[in-house]
């Protein structure tokens, strides 16, 4: 045992260290295309205070870290590029506190969305979160430290707009609150109305610290939910049409998605749009206020809404939905990997015709999946292709696919969403230079020694 | 036949042509056809004049207010085929019913892949068209004469259902095919578990002079026998069903009957409404798709407090796709609903 994993023992118990290939093996990779590096170290701490000590043992040593939730945010940002120590955080589960009138709850910084899921409907029916289509496995401080989406990003903007407070360790080992909880023993905003630093954690990818506490906003939850399909034949009518639900206030949450498999999806546009009641009444009401705003498009034939039969609708409303992670495993080999520039709605019939285009150049198979965000503000647009794991040409027609989707969506005007690093370069050669400095400033002033989950928003 | 009337297509070096008599209309003492229509409001007169020019080709407001509900292919007793020569016309003039996307979706979802299966095959087989629902729902005593000699998939869908779509030129793209692929298999008789199969080869096949070398076997006359074979076995059920009738039952109205007789067969009372026989509601499931929320919900409403009303404590389906779009709007009234497969299986004590 070297000294560094004794040492790592001593902070965190010699069961939740590992300087073994077996363990280095599996943290050199995430389910993407990005290619391995192994790291050095393995740590499962189980408390702030670990990680502190975690922390300041690698500053000390100039040691790079890489907090890891679930590891499937596919683009390779768990990948410790440098080595060092990858910190796992799946041992900080807990459910710390939980507001129901006030609809929070703190979390610990590795407690999956499965995990709180199932929590909030079993104690507490009528609350319910953001959640995402990943696996259940991925963890609620990954997301909101990407800026995802889920199934209320429509209403409420990006699951990280939900935040209301953090805990972050800071790359010099200081605990650190943000927020409100920063005066008040009450976490409910994360800024507002005092300056918004969390603003230097989120998007950061670990890179200016770790989050160790979330609170996080929750929504009410309605009894029922139900959804229907808007088809159209026209990618030109898409944003109208997103513009049309959103403006009904009716809507939970709006996927849109074009494939051409199964043969039920080929040479279409589906507006999977859901909604919610707790009363028949109610959600019948909405449907038809759903239905009122699109009848322009029915009376002109350019859509129609498509019967769901009662057989799809569990798979529709299952929450992850897991029809996605089955998408990941068409070609067989189970490799699935998209780009998702955040872009504005009308630039669908754009982004469609382009992952048309790099399906057929580098004979692919595809699903082009879009994510409303905040009533048409803008969306994630997914370019997501399908490969094989065990055919190597594949995998790299699929790694040029997705440069070229790269390059597409900073000239359409769209910001990559959970960059790989490559793509990060790219960003920040596009950005205002003043804005990369300020960035430059903001990471050399937290993270001097350059520790944290180094290669990633490195601005040099 | 008059070349006027006469709407053929050439498949294959094979003419097939819509068997369409003008002079049948302009000597129709009635013009049922129209009249009858639940969607319109039109007297005899107009329902003449309004044939007359369909079938010359010119414009008529039928191409605009006709919603695809199959009906006046029964209401007409004169052997024309008013809805089968309005659906040519439409197309023809490109006047679309359903939206775009909802047809290419049909299109798609009915083009053989070579994924069809079949059980074992015999002169005599069972159809389940392209009704994946019959795979789970085919099976008993009632079936047990034929099974397993079944037949599932693409290659044997009828495609009736896109003159819903105003595109016939699909089925006529495609029926044929299906008829060789049972040519193929050397069936003799061929019992159809959906309804819309059997119009299509008992009615709108011959409508178009293509030749069906089976005998076409609706199966409500199917388990009609059946259930008389295994009449000692029949527990009375005692229950008051409403039954829902599908639009593709109107390519079959001599079938009709049996509904009214395999349920006094299994002793249950066929509650009588408003919206039965020929005045029968659609399910709804196509209005949605075609002309939006205000027609389907008003058809559904009616057809479903008019069951409510009678006391219905089922609702007997004969189309699955009825069923999965009404199921569970009856069920949330309060009415059962149930497949005529299963309410005969019920009665002979298997469910
Ligand atoms: C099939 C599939 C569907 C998906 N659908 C969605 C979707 O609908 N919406 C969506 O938003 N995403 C989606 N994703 C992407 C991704 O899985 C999620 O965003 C997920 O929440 C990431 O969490 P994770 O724990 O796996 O993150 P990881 O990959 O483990 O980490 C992501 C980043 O966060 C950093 N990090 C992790 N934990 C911490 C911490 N405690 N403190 C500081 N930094 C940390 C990591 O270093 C890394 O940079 C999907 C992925 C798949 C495979
Ligand atoms: S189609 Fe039949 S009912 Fe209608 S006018 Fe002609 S003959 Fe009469
Ligand atoms: S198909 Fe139905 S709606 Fe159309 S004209 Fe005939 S009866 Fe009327």
């Amino acid at each position: 045992m070297t000294d560094i994993t004794q040492a790592l023992a001593e902070i965190v118990g010699e069961g939740y260290v590992s300087d073994q290939p077996e363990e280095a093996y599996f943290y050199a990779r995430d389910p993407g295309l990005m290619p391995a590096h192994e790291p050095d170290y393995v740590v499962v701490p189980k408390t702030a205070e670990e990680i502190q000590k975690v922390v300041r043992l690698a500053n000390r040593d100039k040691i790079p870290i890489v907090p890891m939730g679930a590891g499937m945010a596919l683009t390779g940002l768990v990948i410790p590029l440098k080595g060092g120590i990858v910190i796992d955080m799946k041992r900080m589960t807990g459910i710390l506190a939980i507001n129901e009138k006030a609809r929070l709850v703190i979390v610990e910084g590795g407690i999956s969305q499965g995990l709180l899921k199932a929590y909030l409907e079993k104690n507490y029916p009528k609350l319910r979160h953001s959640i995402p289509d990943s696996p259940a496995t991925a963890t609620i401080a990954a997301n909101v430290m990407i800026h995802g989406q889920g199934r209320l990003s429509q209403q409420y903007g990006f699951n990280s707009d939900m935040v209301a407070g953090l805990e972050v360790v800071l790359p010099s080992g200081e605990i650190c609150k943000i927020g409100s909880c920063s005066i008040s023993p009450d976490w409910f905003s994360k800024g507002a109305p005092m300056p918004d630093l969390s603003g230097l954690f989120l998007g950061w990818f670990g890179a200016t610290g770790i989050i160790t506490k979330v609170a996080l906003k929750l929504y009410p939850k309605k009894k029922m939910r139900d959804v229907e399909i808007f088809i159209t034949d026209m990618e030109e009518i898409v944003p109208d049409i997103v513009h049309e639900l959103t403006y009904t206030e009716m809507v939970e949450d709006i996927t849109v998605f074009a494939q051409p498999l199964p043969m039920i999806f080929r040479d279409n546009h589906h507006i999977t749009i859901f909604f919610t009641g707790d009363t028949d009444t109610e959600l019948e009401f909405k449907r038809k206020m759903v239905w009122d705003a699109l009848d322009r498009f029915i009376k002109s034939k350019d859509g129609g809404f498509m019967g769901v039969p009662p057989v799809m609708k569990p798979t529709l409303l299952d929450s992850p939905q897991r029809s996605v992670t089955r998408f990941a495993d068409v070609k067989k080999g189970g490799g699935f990997e998209y780009s998702g520039p955040i872009i504005l709605v009308e630039k669908y019939p754009e982004c469609s015709r382009k992952i048309r285009e790099l399906a057929e150049k580098y004979d692919l198979g595809y699903s082009g999946m879009a994510r409303i965000i905040g009533r048409g503000h803008c969306m994630m647009y997914g370019f997501a292709f399908t490969f094989n794991r065990a055919d190597p040409d594949m995998m790299e027609r699929t790694r040029k696919a997705l440069h070229e989707v790269s390059e597409y969506a900073l000239e359409a005007g769209g910001v990559f969403w959970k960059p790989t690093v490559n793509e990060q370069k790219m960003a920040l050669d596009k950005m205002d230079p003043n804005t990369r400095n300020l960035m430059g400033m903001i990471k050399k002033n937290i993270d001097p020694n350059g520790i944290m989950n180094p290669g990633n928003w490195e601005v040099n | 036949m008059d070349k006027e009337n006469c709407l053929g297509w050439l498949k294959g070096g094979k003419m097939y042509a819509l068997n369409f008599d003008e002079n049948l209309c302009t000597t129709c003492p009635t013009g049922d056809c129209l009249v009858k229509c639940q969607y319109m409001d039109v007297e005899k007169d107009t329902a003449v004049e309004e044939m007359v020019k369909i079938s010359r080709g010119e414009d008529s407001f039928v191409f605009k207010d006709c919603v695809t509900c199959y009906g006046c292919e029964e209401y007409c007793k004169r052997g024309n085929h008013p809805f089968y020569l309005i659906t040519e016309r439409r197309e023809e003039k490109g006047i679309l019913t359903s939206p775009r996307a909802i047809t290419k979706q049909w299109i798609n979802i009915g083009e053989p892949q070579g994924k069809y299966r079949l059980g074992k095959v015999k002169e005599k087989v069972l159809s389940f068209g392209f009704m994946p629902e019959f795979l789970k729902w085919v099976r008993g005593r009632l079936f047990e004469d034929v099974m397993p000699s079944f037949i599932f998939g693409q290659e044997f869908f009828c495609n009736v259902v896109y003159i819903h779509f105003a595109n016939t030129s699909i089925i006529k793209e495609r029926l044929p095919m299906v008829v060789d692929n049972f040519k193929k298999l050397g069936v003799k008789e061929v019992v159809f578990i959906h309804d819309e199969c059997y119009g299509a080869f008992a009615h709108l096949a011959p409508a178009y002079g293509i030749k069906v070398p089976f005998k076409s076997i609706h199966y409500f006359e199917y388990l009609y026998k059946r259930l008389q074979e295994l009449k000692d076995e029949i527990r009375p059920l005692n229950i008051k069903v409403a039954y829902q009738r599908p639009c593709s039952s109107r390519l079959s109205s001599d079938k009709h009957h049996f509904v009214a007789d395999i349920m006094e067969l299994i002793g249950v009372d066929l509650v009588e409404r408003e919206y039965q026989g020929e005045n029968a509601l659609c399910c709804g499931g196509i209005f949605s798709m075609c002309f939006g929320y205000d027609l389907a919900n008003d058809v559904q409403k009616r057809n479903i407090d008019d069951m409510a009303a009678n006391g219905a404590e089922y609702c007997v389906f004969n189309c699955p796709a009825c069923q999965s779009t009404l199921g569970e709007k009856v069920a949330k009234r309060g009415i059962k609903p149930v497949h005529m497969i299963d309410i005969c299986r019920m009665a002979i004590g298997e469910k």
